[in-house]
């Protein structure tokens, strides 16, 4: 398998220079590939302080790993020449959570769709542009008459995502990096716009990485899932088998903790303990001091990952029985979708 | 008959903009009755947070409060002064501001903030007293004693919003209005916020009024569930009714927008937009999204009525 | 997809509702513009009027009996040098406003490039520009002018004023401007922009500077509001253009003769109200941009 963007043992650790003790690991020996041979969608999901924020921005060249190395088509990100830079930034694409600070309030939304066709050169004449536009518009469902010209603050949030999901279409890329992309958008639009990312995926075979807190949301698009807690891989692998029957007692508590929109109480578990606010330098499992099945061994030394299932893996002591997955082999624990044979029913506007 | 906490009759509020008038909530009324939990969901724009700060009489120029009553305590509030609401204010309802977390004063001790509160009611008690009375209030929300001599940065979200129903419950008051009380908060933080506010509430023997736009979460919490959209309640209708038999085509499509667990890569919204409240359609203000509008609905805006025991809607639809 | 029953949200473009209107609705919002445009407006007018119809020449000593109480013929008077202050006044008014006019913008001019850069680039730059700009501060500002006003032999002419006041403003406009940037660089529009793949100097010009235009018209008024003390400040020590009849020269001579107390109120009457309109619309001004660049302050309507 040839891998199209991976992360190979980052870690990020912020502060600790000279004059601050404090440091703070936000992501540690992380490894994640993706696969260039087939799209697909992979979710990240993690709560704040879980990392994946600094994962998606060291994904992105955006910052630089402490440790280790994040290469897009084998190519180390810091060690990239002008010309291969700009490939990659062609090539990966993003969305970030808020629809609104993406926009710079001074100019119409056309100005985030102009601005990477003329700097990448993408249309020889003006009217050529004005073609390319309209189309990627049209691709998630929204209409060019009553889009352009306006100012952000005219558009609803689900529209203004929806104009930076066409702005990512634009440049034809392989990957789209999509950071919370509907957590700030109402309930009802929020449909659309992950109807659209699937739409890409299927349509024009875009892999996703769909990075968020929001497991249904997770579920609902992606086929493999990485848990990520306090900057190290909890549990992994195919989706169905993670949400459905979780291993780890961190994914446990946090699928029991989703409050589900029904007349049942399903909010049954016993109170679990807060964080311990400073935990820095912790030896052993980071879930330990608040897991109910904690044992000596938990706080000696970090689990790896066991693999206990051909698509899944789960760090944690309670599975030490199944054969251990390194971790730069996460990607071996995921699921290979079969390609699509039914109707996915498409960006419902 | 169970008496009614709360009563809001009628609630009008408008802001007025160089560009018309945008009426945030247009002819409100519900009942809170005693011990119970209202929801009051809607997405942006819906007239939820207005509805909240209107029952405070917390609306600012440009917006007004044009008509309505809101009676608590055998009192209408929208006919005191300004000096009797404000004894009204947190003593006999409360209310949990959007970010509240992030309003606490940052160079002042959380034992000083909550003091504030009380002393400004004029509640005089003896530094040890106050002392005592600022660990009780913690200790309800299940926060240890220390906290009381920290400052906020140095409590991570959870606790600050937990302080703040601690500040909010401070004089026992009747009535609590949470606005997205765990907006910014974690899945499994915000479980516990929300835990603790039961707990409160059974404690004080009050009544909630919980705003949000997170139908599962308000879902979890309350007894009862009130829908606006483009500032009308258009359905109010028991927990346990509302997702098996909802009413109004609004809440039947944003229910089945809702990602679940049981279905996967089915993608359902609500086509359309929700309109600008200054510029609302003739009629029924959902009727241009509503896949089941007849002709009425673009002539008649439909009134709320008591379709079913405790439930009311405002639809054509219904008989 | 396509639901053609859904009607736009947004209404289709039309015309807006007409300028004018949109603007006298603006004014009642914000007085402190209106009063401010207004005041500097009444000066520009007095100028401009008195051109007209006031010979400028009579600016000169000589030119009138000495001491003259207001009349009508002189109708500010005339001063001990047999100066008509009415031509004093509409001849150095303009002067003493291209003073503060011609510092102010260098000031801001300066102060927004070095801080641009400090800002958007950080590392070292940023570090000496911020350093040099923190020291410039705490040296109380008059007493650099007047060491360097005194040390020009030959005597001042009203440019050489503005370039000198100029050398000390631009220190405050880079440190607030600086300020300014520093936070809208972290917005995501800069990362978007960066990702789109604009250069730094175009992000700087495309992205950062449109936005800070009512700020920066803002700190421009105030510099200019400064510039113009500071201008006055040293010229009623005798350290100004001597033969300009700027306003302040004027009060120069208003110490220099004791006008105060020998009774002739009209010579130190004139000036004196004019700056303070100067101020007075300079400050207004300020207020009311200060309004439209941050709208946390604007008021309800």
């Amino acid at each position: 398998m040839t891998t199209l963007l991976e992360a190979r043992d980052v870690t990020k650790v912020f502060g600790g220079g000279l004059l601050d003790r404090n440091t703070t690991v936000a992501l540690e020996d992380f490894s994640l590939a993706i696969d260039s041979d087939r799209p697909s969608i992979t979710a990240v999901v993690g709560e704040s302080g879980s990392g994946k924020t600094t994962l998606a921005r060291l994904l992105l060249g955006l910052a630089a790993p402490t440790r280790g190395e994040v290469r897009y088509l084998g190519r180390d990100l810091q060690k990239m020449t002008q010309t291969e830079m700009r490939t990659f930034r062609r090539d990966v694409q993003v969305i970030f959570q808020d629809p609104y600070e993406v926009y710079n309030p001074f100019y119409r939304v056309d100005h985030v769709l102009t601005t990477p066709v003329s700097k990448f050169k993408l249309a020889t004449s003006r009217a050529e542009a004005n073609r390319l536009i309209e189309e990627v518009l049209k691709a998630v469902g929204l209409r060019p008459e009553e889009t352009l010209g306006r100012f952000p603050h005219q558009l609803s949030g689900g529209q203004r995502q929806r104009v930076m999901v066409a702005r990512a279409l634009l440049l034809r890329p392989r990957l789209i990096l999509a950071d919370e992309p509907v957590s700030m958008v109402d309930a009802s639009l929020r449909a659309s716009i992950l109807g659209a990312l699937r739409a890409m995926n299927v349509e024009r075979s875009i892999s996703i990485i769909y990075i968020t807190h929001d497991l249904a949301t997770a579920y609902q698009i992606s086929e493999n899932i990485v848990v990520l807690y306090r900057g190290s891989v909890a549990e992994a692998g195919d989706v169905e088998l993670v949400v459905k029957h979780p291993q780890h007692p961190y994914t446990q508590l946090l699928i029991s903790s989703i409050p589900v929109a029904s007349a049942e109480r399903t909010w049954t578990t016993a109170e679990v303990a807060d964080p311990a606010i400073q935990a820095a330098g912790q030896a052993g499992c980071k879930f330990a001091d608040r897991c109910p099945s904690a044992t000596p061994p938990c706080l000696r030394k970090p689990p790896p990952l066991f693999r206990t299932a051909p698509h899944r893996a789960v760090a944690c002591y309670l599975y030490q029985n199944a054969p251990v997955l390194p971790g730069e082999e996460l990607e071996a624990a995921f699921v290979t979708p079969a390609p699509p044979t039914q109707e996915i029913s498409g960006p419902s506007q | 008959m169970t008496t009614d906490a709360l009563q809001v009759k009628d609630l009008v509020v408008h802001y007025h903009t160089p560009l018309g008038a945008v009426k945030a909530a247009d002819h409100v009324h519900f009942a809170l009755r005693a011990d119970e939990r209202l929801g009051l969901v809607g997405e942006s724009g819906s007239g939820k947070s207005t509805m909240a700060l209107a029952i405070l009489r917390m609306i600012k120029p440009p917006g007004r409060i044009e008509t309505g009553e809101v009676w608590l305590d055998g009192r209408n509030l929208m006919t005191l002064s300004e000096e009797e609401m404000r004894h009204v204010r947190l003593a006999r309802i409360a209310m949990i501001p959007q970010g509240s977390m992030n309003s606490l004063n940052p160079v002042t001790r959380i034992r000083a903030q909550i003091a504030d509160a009380l002393r400004d009611h004029g509640v005089k008690l003896s530094r040890r007293q106050l002392g005592e009375r600022v660990r009780d209030l913690l200790q309800s929300v299940g926060l240890t004693p220390q906290v009381a001599e920290m400052y906020p940065h140095q409590l991570s979200g959870g606790m600050k919003q937990r302080v703040c129903i601690a500040i909010a419950i401070s004089l026992r008051p009747k009535v609590i209005i949470a606005d997205e009380p765990t907006s910014a908060l974690d899945v499994v933080v915000q479980k516990q916020v929300m835990e603790t506010l039961a707990r409160v509430q059974k404690d004080l023997g009050a009544s909630v009024i919980l705003v949000g736009h997170d139908m599962g979460l308000v879902a979890q919490f309350v007894d009862r569930l009130g829908v606006m959209y483009a500032g009308k309640l258009v359905e109010v209708s028991p927990v346990r009714d509302i997702f098996t038999k909802p009413l109004h085509p609004y809440t039947q499509m944003l229910i089945a927008s809702l990602p679940s667990f049981a279905q996967k890569g089915v993608f359902r919204g609500i086509p359309g937009l929700a309109p600008l409240l200054r510029d609302l359609p003739p009629g029924c203000a959902f009727h241009p999204r509503c896949p089941q509008a007849f002709d009425r609905c673009q002539k008649e805006e439909p009134q709320p009525r008591e379709v079913r025991p405790e439930t009311w809607a405002a639809c054509h639809l219904l008989p | 997809m396509d639901h053609a029953s859904a009607p736009p949200r947004i209404a289709p473009r039309v015309a807006q509702p007409g300028r004018l209107a949109a603007a006298m609705r603006y004014g009642r919002r914000n007085p402190s513009l209106v009063v401010g445009i207004g005041l500097l407006l009444a000066l520009v007018l007095f100028v401009g009027l008195g051109r007209v119809f006031v010979d400028t020449s009579k600016a000169r000593p000589l030119s009138a009996p000495a001491l003259q109480s207001p009349s009508l013929e002189y109708p500010f008077g005339t001063d001990r040098q047999g100066r008509d202050l009415l031509a004093t006044m509409v001849a150095g008014t303009p002067l003493t406003l291209r003073i503060g006019f011609i510092a102010g913008f260098l000031g801001v001019g300066i102060g927004s490039i070095l801080a641009f850069v400090a800002a958007y680039y950080r590392g070292a730059l940023d570090a000496v520009i911020r350093g040099i700009a923190d020291i410039g501060l705490t040296v109380p500002g008059l007493l650099v002018l007047i060491i360097i006003a005194v040390s020009i032999k030959e005597s001042l002419t009203v440019d050489q004023m503005a370039v000198i006041v100029a050398s000390l403003a631009w220190l405050n406009p880079t440190r607030t401007i600086r300020a300014q940037v520093l936070t809208l660089r972290e917005r995501s529009y800069v990362e978007v922009a960066r990702l789109s793949g604009m250069s730094g100097p175009e992000i700087i010009v495309k992205e950062l500077m449109p936005n800070l235009l009512p700020y920066l018209g803002a700190t421009l008024v105030n510099a200019v509001s400064n510039a113009i003390l500071a201008s006055i400040g040293l010229e009623v020590l005798g350290l100004g253009p001597i033969e300009a009849p700027t306003l302040g020269m004027t009060l120069y001579w208003v110490n220099y003769n004791a006008a105060l107390i020998n009774g002739w109120w009209w010579w130190w009457t004139a000036p004196i109200v004019i700056i303070l309109l100067v101020f007075l619309g300079l400050f207004f001004l300020t207020v009311g941009l200060d309004e439209i660049a941050n709208p946390r302050l604007r008021r309800a309507a």
